[in-house]
């Protein structure tokens, strides 16, 4: 197991090494000179070359590259090109309200999602399994913030239940936090209520098919029994895939719904970063949520060991 | 990655399931399986909007009322009215006519979307499942794009090299790359060692007629399946870059600039973003359930499960 573990945090470095990559090269796509945008349009040429010789700009990409790495690896993401705060503040400064709404959207995915596809996968082909199937597809065909906005004017203008956009931090109060939480939670977690719920049903109906999920009802089993000792066991594997995964996707959808409900989390910090043209944060950010994704994978494929006996490694 | 590829994969069922191998039934099958999916009423509906869709598309110029692009700031956030069928918006563009011309973009960006990342994709494939040298530098190029949240990437790219039909398209291609590198890959090395493509490399077929005329017309099927999930998405990704200003510029109609435009005036008249975000969802929607059906059509293992 351990000897497996380190082979398999090794064979994360080369990706993680083509994502620094990928993101270093992203901002020399750019056709603008960093060093100009940085020194503003009235700097002299003189202004300039200090800007590009202090930035490293005057060295050879390579050097760039690994000056850049170096620094990253010891948490020095660089300085916002628009506030000039350390990205590592603007980012812990960010952190809670994100975190917050993908804890409460992660969270009523997987207690909705897993139930909703449970059943659906119970009474496949029937008219239950049809509607919520229906309804898995249309939730993610609809753009998220539609579904927001159709929140707030059902919840929030038509009923008024709901403040309609804002964040309250946890220190003002639980009431409060929880209520400018609700309908930016809801429309998140819909697409991955959708998602998560058509895999679980997929792999509840394969594991159905399984000998011993016979054997199970010949032994006189009830259907319940069968269902939560023996078929939900055995379709963990991919429930906790398409759940890591999600997680890892979690950040790409809070810029949306943190641009419709207003919250100050990571997600509105990159659409400012991107409007702004703020290349440093816009380069911090994808690498940090890249790097949240290949440890989620890495702790995924732990967790198969654990939640499946037969997966030796 | 995106929410979109995770929902339209096959369950995995374990860490080494990635190089699982889709079969090619013959065509006939293929044919009689696809004819009974398509006899369903939901994917007649779908394919019947998808039709209406190409026609507006196509007939746009005569259905719309007036210039999409054509200000007049005295008649802004107006409601419906005879002159403007679904009203203005904030800059006194009809929107019923933006709307009408918006199906182009969303019909463009979804058919790029899905040719290019396919042809890129099918390319990268075909070379990383044939030669094992290039495979682990190819797949680990492409492991890391797939570590990058592809909305995150999209909008990255567009506000860096500048918004236009092209980069947008290019910008939601790239993160689907890799997904159609893997299934062409995972194609080619199960189809490399059927016999009739031994007995083909046996008889010294050349290099390029072995691709075109042994491996390629494998990888049709599953492509086309992953082509219309490709389409889908794509449309949905160009409304929320447009949405997040990030898109297409703003004054071309299209659906995303639409709701991008109403956003500041959602409490006003929420028309702006409803309307234009039923079309996208119908639309995505269609193409979805008709991504659903070729997949139970073409790939019977799945039929009914996913």
């Amino acid at each position: 197991m351990a000897k497996y573990l380190f082979r398999r945090v090794l064979a994360s470095v080369p990706v993680l090494f083509v994502v620094a990559f990928i993101v270093f090269a992203l901002l020399r796509l750019s056709p603008g000179d960093p060093a100009m945008i940085l020194a503003g349009d009235g700097a002299t040429p003189a202004q300039l070359d200090a800007m590009r010789h202090s930035m490293g700009l005057d060295r050879g990409i390579i050097e760039q590259f690994v000056i850049w790495l170096s620094k990253v690896l010891r948490g020095d993401f660089g300085v916002s090109l628009i506030t000039g705060l350390p990205m590592r503040d603007l980012v812990l400064d960010r952190l809670g309200p994100s975190f917050a709404l993908c804890l409460s959207t992660i969270t009523l995915a997987v207690v909705v999602a897993i139930p909703v596809g449970v059943v659906a996968a119970w009474r496949q082909g029937r008219a239950l399994d049809r509607i919520i199937m229906s309804g898995s597809v249309m939730a993610f065909s609809v753009p998220v913030f539609i579904i927001g906005y159709v929140l707030i004017l059902l919840l929030s203008r038509g009923l008024g239940w709901f403040p309609v956009q804002g964040y309250r931090p946890l220190s003002e109060g639980i009431g409060a936090f929880a209520l400018h939480l609700t309908l930016p939670t809801l429309t998140m977690s819909a697409p991955f209520i959708a998602v998560i719920s058509r895999i679980v049903r997929s792999s509840v109906i394969e594991v159905m098919g399984e000998d011993y999920i016979r054997t199970a009802r010949s032994k006189g089993l009830s259907e319940r029994g069968v269902l939560f000792k023996h078929a939900l066991g055995n379709a963990a594997v991919p429930i906790a895939t398409v759940v890591g995964l999600s997680i890892a996707l979690l950040l790409g959808g809070a810029v949306v719904t943190e641009s419709v409900f207003n919250i100050p989390g990571l997600g509105r910090l990159v659409l400012e970063a991107v409007l702004s043209r703020d290349f440093t944060a816009i380069q911090t950010l994808i690498l940090l949520s890249s790097v949240t994704y290949v440890v989620i994978n890495l702790a995924i494929d732990v967790l198969y060991s654990i939640l499946d006996p037969r997966i030796r490694y | 990655m995106t929410l979109t590829q995770l929902a339209t994969s096959p369950p995995a069922t374990g860490p080494d399931r990635s190089v699982n191998d889709p079969p090619s039934p013959s065509e006939s099958f293929a044919r009689a399986q696809l004819r009974r999916v398509f006899r369903s009423w939901p994917v007649r509906m779908a394919l019947g909007a998808l039709v209406g869709l190409v026609l507006i598309a196509i007939f746009a110029s005569w259905l719309g009322t007036s210039d999409p692009t054509e200000l007049s700031p005295g008649a802004r956030l107006k409601g419906v009215s005879a002159a403007h069928w679904l009203g203005t918006d904030s800059l006194g563009r009809d929107v019923y006519s933006r709307a009408i011309f918006g199906s182009r973009v969303s019909l463009v960006v979804g058919l790029g979307a899905a040719t290019i990342s396919i042809a890129i994709g099918l390319l990268i494939g075909v070379i990383s499942g044939y030669s094992r040298s290039a495979d682990a530098i190819i797949m680990r190029f492409m492991d890391g794009v797939m570590a990058i949240p592809g909305i995150l990437l999209a909008i990255a790219l567009v506000s860096l090299v500048g918004a236009n039909l092209l980069t947008v398209l290019i910008a939601i291609c790239i993160p689907d790359i890799p997904r159609v590198v893997r299934l062409a890959r995972a194609v080619v090395l199960s189809v490399r060692s059927e016999p009739y493509v031994e007995a083909a490399t046996t008889l010294g077929t050349r290099f390029h007629v072995m691709i075109w005329r042994h491996i390629v017309p494998s990888t049709v099927a599953p492509l086309i399946v992953q082509g219309t999930f490709i389409f889908a998405s794509a449309i949905l990704a160009e409304s929320v870059l447009s949405f997040l200003g990030a898109g297409i510029p703003p004054e071309t109609p299209s659906w995303g600039n639409i709701m991008a435009d109403g956003r500041v005036y959602f409490q006003l008249q929420p028309g702006l973003i409803l309307f234009p975000g039923l079309l996208v969802s119908m639309t995505v929607l269609s193409i979805n359930l008709l991504g659903d059906a070729m997949r139970d059509g073409l790939d019977p293992r799945l039929s009914g499960r996913l």
